[in-house]
């Protein structure tokens, strides 16, 4: 019973970090940007400004749309769902329910297919281009994602994420072996796919005609739009930090005592505002490239983690 | 007297029963009296195979004039597994077809076709000799093709898709008849039993166990509709009225499987490697495949037909990878693929049978099948709608579906597969998982494409606007058929187990939550749980957005955004043509789409544009490369054969007495 307490107080401290912390994730990432292009950017916190104006504002609905209530619940449900079952601040897991690979994705692709079909309902041009463009990317990205996965659970022989940590924790070598440096390699780059990020979609464009994620979400405002930003923001720092922690598995809590929870989460918050920082600044190098060259960026990713499995069975 | 032997002859009877009401009632109280029959006998049929899945034995014994062994129905326990499903999909299907057919499809033959068509469906996996598994299984093609030819009258196509589905069911049936015969000239008995055990002597005598083997192969995958032998599919399904559709699909690819099934475990356990590979490479050309022709498909009922070819895929991976597994020592591993191949069959069948009379519902309302012209069926239609989402989750493989747990099983398998020290497997199973993950995320985008366009947004046509929801029985159907997906999804544990017992598969358990847990590769999934937790984060957001809503209800309606308000024209709107075009570019060199664009220009000036004409096709790239020349071929022989045969009575002598001449020659030698 204490254990079982426990285990669900440890994922609610995670759930609860992973919301305050994940706006301030995109806050750092745009601050970032800024600096490195000389403004003077709109501050950290300014995306949780953003949400707390959206929730105050009445929503303006498009005519004949039904599902603009729904699927931006249904996305931050899913959202807050990956960030409850991947170890973050601890790969302590939800009793009973450990957070498998397979799962979390499937669960992440609940969330995108309810943004795809947030897109199609609004019944304009621009919501089905966005729609049909974020699951073309979504399809190609799938195979990196499944492959790299396959990949990383190699050492672990188990597609339990908190398995696969603890792994990483106990051998610390095969973090750096080409086979895993590899894999997460092709993860990172699924990732800023799958979250759309330069270069495969530009969160910053005011141009329909370019525009992916935004486009979906052309129609929606008010708390609906609240809603949907919240689950992307949460998506994106769930997956950064997931990415973070393969690459960087120590100060996580393999206990939920306090002491390790709060170690936890000031590494976590750390790696986090690093990742933010780097990915702002990189962003800045970076251009949004054409959306016919996406499949051969993602076909790379995917060779990459093709090459990681493979290594790792022929080369052992 | 067994549950199992009392079942079998009571679906006969009944059946029986059927095809007499179907030919003799009246049109008005046809569909009724014979739905209801088919329906019952569909029931008992499914009694009957679960009770011998659970391993209760029993017989139907026929004897016949003939100079043959009696034929014998005697289902085993993997038998009762693919008679259960079939007689799921029936029970379903003939209560759809009650409140469905209409015209053509409800005269007095296709209702005796389809009450016939069902046992025979479902009698295949019972068969326990040859000559009885032979019959059923042509009983089964001849009644489908009758069913097929309903509305030949009105559409001329119905009959060049008949065509090529007599053509293909007999090729694979001539092929069967063939492989079963070499084995029981083999084995000198009839029943499949008697085969095995011949098979298990005769191992080692090579060539007629591999001919006989290839032979029996081409004519499963036929009926499975694996690439290359899927032309049938895509053709037959469109045509065929919607709730046969349903059986064809959902149930009679499943007997194609079985066969498969039955070659790896009861009739050559221990196949050779060639075979497996061959399994596994069949399957995944035809995941692929057809995933990628389903994604670019307009015509709902043809992407469904395309989706039938990649499931089927998928199902001969996990079989073929199995075989691999095991014979190179990880049983365990192998049973989980074993299992995974089973339970991708019983969510296949609980989806695309839950799809197809979805699609019906909506054929029955609107009378178009044309995803470009459909749209906005949701207000209109939300019974269909929600279950036809609900089947679009399955196959997209997305949980809480039995499709999720299935494929879970089948990427579990793979990755736990790949610890021993075989290269083959090493290099096969990272190229598996490749396949069933891109597979995986094109059905995501073609099943949201059906379900996005089919039913959100604007209608696109005038059809769609006075379109009303289907009556009762078929909603019952629908909804029945979306709910076992659900059920099995949720319950996945007891699913295992229960498919895990057919294949005597050891290491699948299931927890207390109703939970799998495969203690051979040690892996868990709890959809109970994870359901539980989903529901719990979705009221912590719904609770405030509720909250939110009633605290300030207003909310304002008012034009979409393009560049502007607009008032949007349904023309404006994304259609399933464009939805798919990012993949008709990314995927061009396969699918190799004909474009052809026609631009009108006024007469005033060459830089006004008064028309835009664009027209796509996409055609079956592996008939054209495959079949056209081999038709065409044919074709040529017949042409030259033609002149053999003037008509002219000196020349038909002449052949006469040449015979006789030679026929003398051999004699007197």
């Amino acid at each position: 019973m204490i254990a079982w307490l426990s285990a669900v107080a440890a994922v609610t401290v995670q759930l609860v970090v992973m919301v305050a912390a994940a706006p301030l994730v995109v806050g750092l990432a745009r601050q970032s940007r800024a600096w490195v292009e000389g403004r003077a950017g709109a501050g950290v916190l300014q995306p949780w400004r953003d949400l707390r104006k959206l929730l105050l504002k009445e929503p303006v609905q498009a005519e004949g749309t039904r599902l603009q209530v729904a699927a931006p619940v249904v996305l931050l449900a899913t959202s807050l769902m990956v960030c409850a079952q991947v170890p973050l601040v601890g790969t302590v897991s939800l009793p009973g329910l450990p957070g498998d690979l397979f799962v979390v994705v499937s669960v992440l692709l609940v969330g995108t297919v309810a943004l795809a079909v947030l897109g199609l309902d609004s019944g304009t041009a621009f919501g089905g281009m966005g729609s049909s463009r974020h699951m073309t990317i979504a399809a190609l990205v799938e195979p990196t994602v499944l492959v790299a996965v396959f990949a990383v659970s190699i050492p672990a022989g188990s597609s339990a994420l908190s398995q696969i940590m603890n792994e990483r924790l106990a051998a610390p070598s095969t973090i750096a072996s080409p086979a895993s440096l590899m894999a997460v390699v092709a993860l990172g780059i699924a990732v800023l796919a799958e979250t759309g990020r330069l270069p495969v979609d530009n969160p910053a464009t005011h141009l329909e005609l370019t525009m992916v994620h935004e486009a979906m979400v052309l129609e929606s405002s008010g708390r609906d739009l609240a809603w949907v930003e919240l689950g992307s923001w949460l998506r994106l720092a769930a997956l950064v930090g997931l990415v973070g922690n393969l690459l960087v598995p120590w100060g996580q809590a393999t206990t939920a005592s306090p002491g390790a929870l709060l170690v936890g989460i000031l590494t976590l918050l750390a790696k986090l505002a690093l990742s933010a920082v780097v990915l702002g600044a990189a962003e800045v190098f970076l251009a949004k490239v054409r959306l016919f060259r996406v499949p051969e960026l993602l076909a790379g990713s995917f060779a990459l983690a093709f090459l990681a499995v493979t290594t790792s069975y022929l080369v052992t | 007297m067994t549950a199992v032997d009392l079942g079998l002859r009571l679906h006969l009877a009944l059946a029986a029963a059927g095809v007499l009401v179907a030919l003799a009632a009246a049109p008005e109280r046809r569909a009724r009296w014979a739905g209801s029959l088919a329906a019952t006998a569909a029931a008992a049929g499914l009694v009957t195979g679960l009770a011998a899945m659970a391993g209760t034995e029993g017989r139907l014994t026929l004897s016949t004039a003939l100079p043959l062994a009696p034929l014998t129905l005697a289902p085993d326990r993997l038998g009762g597994l693919f008679m259960a499903i079939a007689g799921g999909v029936g029970l379903l299907a003939a209560l759809f077809g009650i409140g469905y057919a209409h015209g053509p499809s409800s005269s007095a033959t296709s209702w005796a076709a389809f009450v016939a068509f069902l046992p025979s469906v479902q009698l295949v996996p019972a068969a326990a000799d040859v000559v009885s598994f032979l019959l059923v299984w042509e009983a089964m093609a001849i009644t489908s093709t009758v069913l097929l030819l309903a509305d030949h009258e009105h559409r001329p196509q119905v009959l060049s898709a008949t065509r090529w589905y007599a053509v293909m069911t007999h090729l694979g049936f001539l092929a069967l008849l063939a492989g079963f015969a070499v084995l029981v000239a083999e084995s000198g008995g009839t029943t499949l039993d008697e085969l095995a055990r011949a098979v298990e002597s005769h191992r080692q005598q090579g060539g007629r166990y591999h001919g006989a083997l290839a032979l029996l192969t081409i004519g499963f995958a036929a009926k499975a509709g694996l690439v290359p032998l899927h032309v049938w599919l895509p053709r037959a399904h469109p045509e065929a009225p919607s709730h046969v559709s349903a059986v064809m699909s959902g149930a009679m690819a499943g007997t194609g499987i079985y066969g498969l099934v039955l070659i790896a475990v009861r009739l050559m356990p221990e196949p050779p490697q060639w075979w497996a590979l061959a399994l596994v490479a069949l399957g995944i050309a035809s995941a692929l495949y057809g995933i990628l022709q389903a994604s670019v498909a307009t015509d709902v009922k043809r992407l469904l037909g395309y989706s039938t070819t990649e499931n089927s895929g998928l199902m001969a991976i996990a079989l073929g990878l199995a075989v691999l597994l095991r014979a190179d020592g990880e049983t365990g591993p192998a049973d989980v693929a074993l299992v995974a191949c089973l339970m991708l069959a019983v969510s296949h069948a609980a989806f695309k049978t839950t799809l197809f009379l979805g699609a019906g519902s909506v054929v029955h309302a609107t009378g178009e099948r044309d995803l470009d012209r459909l749209g906005g069926l949701l207000p209109r239609m939300p019974w269909t709608a929600t279950a036809f989402a609900l089947g679009g989750l399955g196959a997209a493989a997305l949980p809480v579906t039995a499709g999720f747990v299935s494929e879970w099983v089948l990427l579990q398998a793979i990755i736990h597969g790949a610890r021993g020290e075989g290269r083959v497997v090493a290099v096969v199973m990272p190229l598996a998982l490749a396949a069933v993950a891109l597979t995986a995320g094109l059905a995501l985008l073609t099943m949201v494409k059906a379900v996005g366009v089919a039913f959100l947004a604007r209608g696109r046509s005038e059809a769609v606007a006075t379109a009303r929801e289907a009556p009762a029985p078929m909603v019952t159907a629908m909804l029945a058929g979306a709910g076992v997906l659900v059920l099995l999804g949720v319950a996945a544990g007891p699913l295992a187990v229960a498919v895990a017992g057919t294949v005597d598969a050891r290491g699948i358990l299931a927890t207390s939550t109703a939970g799998l847990h495969l203690a051979a590769v040690d892996a868990g999934l709890e959809p109970v749980r994870l359901t539980g937790g989903v529901l719990v984060l979705t009221a912590l957001v719904a609770g405030p957005a509720i909250l939110l809503e009633r605290r300030r209800p207003r909310r304002r309606t008012t034009l979409p955004w393009g560049c502007g308000g607009v008032r949007t024209s349904p023309r404006m709107e994304y259609t399933a043509t464009s939805y798919a075009e990012p993949l008709v570019r990314v995927f061009g060199d396969a699918l190799r789409p004909t474009r052809d664009v026609a631009v009108t220009r006024t007469d005033r000036a060459w830089f006004v544009v008064r028309e835009v004409r664009f027209h796509q096709q996409l055609e079956d790239v592996v008939e054209q490369a495959l079949y056209r020349p081999l038709q065409a071929v044919l074709n040529r022989t017949a042409e030259l054969a033609r002149g053999v045969q003037n008509g002219s009575i000196h020349r038909y002598l002449t052949y006469s007495l040449a015979a006789l001449i030679a026929v003398l020659a051999a004699v007197s030698r």
